[in-house]
């Protein structure tokens, strides 16, 4: 138990902490890094939580994939530090305000709504280790009753990712490219082509 | 109370230390292995001073590198650049702690034992990027560039073997899925994804014929160029150190384990973890084999190989073994 709780606070401090160090660090590669830092201990929270698919998860598809393009492009891009505090004091008020508005949202959730199912069903300190993996679980539930929207999902994502490679995708001309089948197909008669050289004409 | 939570803890350090140490050894022999092993390949002797047959060759060479100079370019960013080489190192030993090396024998027994392996080995990415990027100069940014787009590439591939494995097991358990080759290893009725497995595999590790980032030929030693001592005796161990945690996987996912080969008198009274061991010894080999043998892979071609290879051929076999499976009603529950 004690040694439960002590992980929590470390996971959530580091968490936030490093949070709030990918909007105040100066250098952007080290913002992602701060980033990447917080991803993997919200899948730490996940792993206290029982949630340990999700938390897997988090980290193969957030950390292992999408962080590291990101990483990719913030690296490959010459960012001028000065210019990009420049605008700092302009979006200030419209960053302040989001963040008042989801505070106040917040707000309204933990002291209103005393009466709702989170109050009524007590929720357990320690997650309850169920004899199902939440693995079976969470394809029960998915393959089942959100079996439409998980397909709707799934499209979305497939228009997602014709949408970008039609974008970007151009036939420059110019560009070499390797044939390996007719590399294989090559025997002597089409390598080699004989011709008779005149003497001190040349071809 | 607080004595449990010692003792508890104490429990805990013992069984990392118990898995640690031993690799770490093993780090230092394979990397004379593999020496020894080139060597008989190119008919030369190999290392053969330090120690009978040289055996001690990788202890000295380490105290070597530990005891120069380490030195940091001034023109780094200091932080990341030190911190690059302990974060390889770190994740390549911390995957060792969902590894049963025999029927009970492992530190965490969970659930998503394959999928916390995943995770960890998509992990590895970040130490090369990070001393690419930290070091502030071009063969190393260009070693790290490279590696990313490399290691991605080829998690795609190796998640649809997994895949396709898991189907035929039905949990994502390490130590269930050992047990659920018990009939047959999956090595025989999956041996086109073993092959792609295996290819991944060392692209994922960064090994000959795919060791792009740190290609010697065209970027000096691509993303550790700029490190020397410690920090660059840290990236040796956990490359090598993540080559035996692949090779381990390979051997729980395709070559059942801990289970010997067929389960008759002499052979199933030898412990498991001598069976395991001689698995990754022979996965090991045939990494070391392939260095010796094959020429590098050109950039384009790997990324060929993964993309328009692998990635359809892994996925038309998740397809099939699920049509398969469904249709001869043999899904496991």
């Amino acid at each position: 138990m004690v040694l439960y709780s002590l992980t929590f606070y470390l996971f959530s401090s580091v968490a936030v902490l490093s949070a709030l160090m990918v909007i105040s660090a100066k250098n952007p590669v080290h913002s992602v890094l701060f980033l990447i830092l917080s991803f993997v201990n919200a899948s730490g929270l996940f792993v206290l939580l029982g949630a340990e698919f999700l938390a897997m998860i988090l980290v193969v598809v957030y950390v292992g994939a999408v962080a590291v393009l990101f990483l990719f492009v913030v690296m490959m891009l010459d960012i001028n530090f000065v210019k990009l505090r420049e605008g700092f004091l302009q979006y200030l008020p419209f960053g302040a305000l989001l963040g008042i508005v989801l505070v106040i949202e917040l707000g309204i959730l933990f002291l209103t709504d005393r009466s709702s199912n989170i109050y009524n069903n007590q929720i357990p300190l320690q997650p309850i280790v169920s004899e199902l993996e939440n693995t079976k679980m969470i394809g029960q539930i998915l393959y089942t009753e959100y079996f439409y929207l998980f397909q709707i999902c799934g499209i979305i994502l497939l228009v997602a990712m014709i949408g970008s490679i039609t974008l970007t995708l151009r036939d420059k001309g110019g560009v070499k490219r390797q044939n390996i089948d007719s590399q294989n197909t090559v025997d002597a008669s089409t390598a080699i082509e004989k011709k008779k050289v005149k003497i001190g004409e040349g071809i | 109370m607080t004595y449990d939570i010692l003792i508890t803890g104490l429990i805990i350090i013992a069984q990392i230390l118990a898995v640690v140490v031993p690799v770490l050894i093993s780090v230092a022999f394979l990397v004379y292995a593999e020496r020894k092993v080139l060597a008989l390949i190119q008919l030369r002797r190999g290392p053969n001073i330090v120690g009978p047959f040289g055996i001690l060759q990788s202890f000295a060479d380490a105290l070597k590198l530990i005891t120069k100079e380490n030195i940091i370019p001034s023109g780094s960013n200091k932080i990341v650049f030190i911190l690059a080489p302990i974060i390889t190192m770190v994740l390549s030993l911390a995957g060792w702690a969902v590894i049963p090396f025999a029927p009970g024998w492992v530190v965490s027994d969970i659930n998503v034992g394959i999928m916390y392996l995943f995770a960890v080995s998509s992990l590895g990415v970040y130490g090369i990027i990070m001393a690419g990027w930290a070091s502030n100069s071009q063969y190393p940014f260009l070693g790290a560039l490279r590696s990313a787009a490399q290691m991605v590439s080829y998690e795609v591939s190796i998640g649809f073997v997994i895949i396709t494995v898991l189907l035929c097991v039905g949990s994502l358990n390490l130590s269930k899925i050992v047990l659920a080759q018990q009939t047959v290893w999956f090595a025989i009725p999956l041996l086109p994804m073993f092959i792609i497995f295996f290819i991944s595999a060392l692209a994922e590790t960064n090994r000959l014929p795919f060791d792009l980032p740190e290609d010697e030929s065209t970027l000096v030693a691509g993303f550790f160029t700029e490190y020397s001592s410690a920090s660059f005796v840290l990236f040796f161990l956990g490359e090598y150190a993540s080559m035996i945690l692949m090779s381990s996987m390979t051997v729980i996912l395709f070559l059942g384990g801990w289970l010997p080969p067929f389960d008759v008198y002499p052979l199933n009274v030898v412990p498991g973890v001598i069976w395991f061991t001689l698995k990754v010894i022979f996965i090991l080999f045939l990494f070391i084999w392939v260095r010796g043998t094959f020429p590098r892979y050109r950039y384009d071609q790997l990324m060929r190989l993964g993309w328009k290879v692998f990635l359809p051929f892994s996925l038309f076999w998740v397809v099939a073994t699920s049509g398969f499976l469904v249709y001869f009603d043999m899904l496991p529950n």
